[in-house]
């Protein structure tokens, strides 16, 4: 069972110090991602999903950025316990990362050839430059550009086009682990889907296993095949694709999200969104995160922490369904 | 629409064409037609690139147009000196995508609401005027204890709403909103269009909703208008653009939407190939030719005229001409 997961991650907590305020960002969290899977990470800014891939790839920023406590199980590794050199031939090699923005993670002065060769022969010192060559040009026909560009710079290249070409510099070392973080979002919808479904064909024929971050609820139903639904640095919720939407319980900060977009389908008038703003995670409440905002709000969301209620493969972080869990809960029930 | 009524705002054949180095021109704005009638809102759809921005603009000539008219309540303002024109600002308002370059960051909430009254001088007196703006304030729901807040100090929410309340300080008539919620997460975003589709109620105002997002554009709008290219390729009423779209263009563009709807999941998306052509130098043509699956000879060398197909269903697409004789 151990053996399925590619990722483990157990009590997660991140925090940002600076000389004025320490920022939460992320307040023990669990993920798993099986093997040849993919998670869809969803959260509104500041949710903590970046900061939860950048502490997978040990890449917080130095001064800052500090791991309070968890683990993270990267396949048999502790990745926290890696000394930087041991985590350097994991980074980029086995566990990959598209960024959100593809106008500023390409270096504007080399050529996208250089670019993707460097991160060959960092993790294969022995190729011959021909060899180098060679996986340059599959690595870009495999995202659909054609080989005879590589010579250019990402300038003379469109936003779908870079998006493409930083997918293949993080898929050439066929890593064991995509993180794409909103790897879309920057792009029109045309090309956002050439590009969503070629990140699918691409991941299905590689195998790799992959975690999605996104805002876009869409995109996680085209996608993903299990959710994780972030909330001021935890996890609200999270399952199956099919436990988030079509299972009978929802977290109320989940179902706020589904209200909030407007419908293709139906006519409404007006939309019903979640009032109020994501607290200040500098300050965040003694209770349930969400409370303030949450209309289902009782006397004991004020005072306490939520514990995890789970429902098979379906948890949900809320006093709600404390009730109905067949796991101990703090409260009387049947 | 009933043609007895004067548009509001009314576009003939207008043209914005940016002039390059070396002489070539950038088709921003490719002859558009369109009419918007008082109380409406019209959605203009569109990839980045397509000049949907400019249009907007234009209309309010904070860029001028190269040709064209465009008329506002029947007269036309094309021409109009800078002085009249600036009479006129008061009823055409616009508020813009970020709302973080677009405001003042040195001048308080209160001020950057405030300014537009100071310019166009239309209250007696400064207390009148800060009046004013505490009660726009309260119309688009920032509570007064930010009056004085500066605007780095808040979320961009709280910032768009202060671009609305500034936008309505001089009680306009049209409002081109820019992509205003773009740059917001989900659950703000269903605030503010909460908040516009109120004050259009309440205010009667008409909008030209200028989005790239078709699900926001299909909730708030009437009437939609999809613009590939600087030019319109289809022009309908919302729900029947989303229930009959006929221009490939419009079909894929709302085929590629991913819903958030788990029994849409094995659905492919009906892709279109390669990406939005260059708009420098466009020849003669339907502009979407190049990328487009049903293309065949008659689609290039002349401009495809927009038709009329059904009832207030205008398209411009070969494939539908024969549609018009039935």
């Amino acid at each position: 069972m151990k053996n399925d997961l590619i990722l483990d991650i157990k009590n997660l907590r991140v925090i940002y110090q600076t000389d004025l305020e320490t920022v939460e960002a992320i307040n023990g969290i669990d993920l798993k991602i099986n093997k040849g899977k993919t998670l869809g990470l969803v959260g509104e800014t500041g949710a903590g999903k970046t900061t939860t891939a950048l502490s997978i790839m040990r890449l917080l920023p130095e001064k800052t950025g500090k791991i309070l406590s968890g683990e993270i199980h990267f396949d048999r590794q502790e990745l926290l316990k890696l000394s930087p050199l041991e985590m350097r031939k994991v980074r980029g090699n086995r566990i990959a990362m598209v960024f959100q923005d593809p106008m500023t993670s390409l270096n504007p002065v080399m050529t996208v050839r250089e670019q993707i060769a460097e991160a060959i022969k960092l993790h294969n010192a022995n190729l011959s430059n021909d060899e180098v060559d060679q996986r340059v040009e599959t690595a870009l026909s495999m995202v659909g550009i054609l080989p005879s560009r590589k010579n250019e710079y990402p300038h003379q290249f469109s936003g779908g086009m870079k998006q493409r070409v930083v997918i293949a510099m993080a898929l050439v070392c066929e890593p064991d682990l995509l993180i794409a973080d909103e790897p879309t979002t920057a792009l029109d919808v045309t090309i956002q889907a050439q590009v969503l479904m070629m990140i699918r064909e691409l991941r299905d024929r590689i195998g790799t296993s992959m975690l999605m971050i996104t805002h876009d609820l869409g995109i996680v139903a085209k996608i993903c095949d299990d959710v994780a639904v972030m909330y001021a640095g935890q996890i609200v919720e999270s399952g199956t694709v099919f436990d988030l939407f079509t299972g009978e319980k929802r977290h109320p900060y989940t179902q706020g999200l589904f209200d909030s977009i407007p419908s293709l389908n139906t006519r409404s008038n007006r939309l019903k969104p979640i009032q109020g703003l994501m607290p200040d995670p500098s300050n965040l409440p003694k209770g349930c995160c969400f409370a303030p905002r949450c209309q289902h709000c009782m006397d004991i969301c004020i005072n306490e922490r939520p514990k995890q209620v789970i429902e098979g493969t379906h948890t949900l972080l809320c006093h709600l369904f404390a009730d109905s869990s067949a796991a101990p809960a703090p409260q009387e029930g049947e | 629409m009933d043609s007895a009524r004067t548009p509001l705002i009314e576009t003939v054949n207008l043209k914005k064409l940016f002039k390059l180095n070396g002489g070539a021109l950038l088709h921003a704005v490719d002859g558009i037609n369109m009419k918007v009638y008082s109380g409406e809102t019209i959605g203009v759809v569109g990839e980045s690139g397509c000049g949907k921005s400019t249009l907007g603009r234009t209309i309010l000539r904070l860029i001028e147009p190269t040709s064209g008219q465009i008329l506002y309540n029947g007269v036309d303002i094309t021409k109009l000196k800078s002085g009249k024109m600036r009479e006129l600002r008061k009823d055409l308002q616009i508020i813009f995508q970020d709302p973080y370059s677009s405001i003042d960051p040195r001048k308080s909430v209160v001020e950057v609401i405030a300014e537009y009254m100071f310019i166009h001088n239309t209250f007696p007196s400064k207390s009148a005027i800060y009046n004013r703006a505490a009660e726009l304030m309260d119309l688009v729901g920032l509570a007064r204890r930010y009056a004085n807040s500066y605007p780095h100090e808040l979320d961009g929410g709280r910032r768009q709403r202060i671009g609305i309340a500034r936008a309505l300080s001089l009680n306009p008539k049209f409002i081109v909103c820019d992509e205003p919620v773009s740059a917001l997460d989900v659950s703000i975003q269903a605030q503010i269009l909460n908040l516009l589709m109120d004050l259009a109620d309440e205010l009667g105002l008409t909008y030209m909703f200028v989005t790239h997002d078709l699900s926001v554009v299909k909730h708030i709008s009437n009437k939609i208008m999809v613009m590939y290219l600087g030019k319109c390729v289809e022009m309908a009423a919302s729900d029947e653009l989303f229930t009959n779209p006929l221009h490939p263009y419009t079909k894929a563009l709302l085929s590629a939407i991913p819903e958030p709807d788990i029994s849409k999941r094995d659905e492919e998306f009906v892709l279109i190939k390669g990406e939005i052509s260059s708009p420098i130098n466009v020849k003669p043509g339907c502009r979407f030719a190049a990328r487009c699956d049903y293309v065949s000879e008659k689609c290039t060398g002349r401009d495809i005229e927009l038709k009329e197909v059904a009832k207030e269903h205008f398209v411009a697409c070969t494939l539908c001409n024969q549609e018009v004789g039935k």
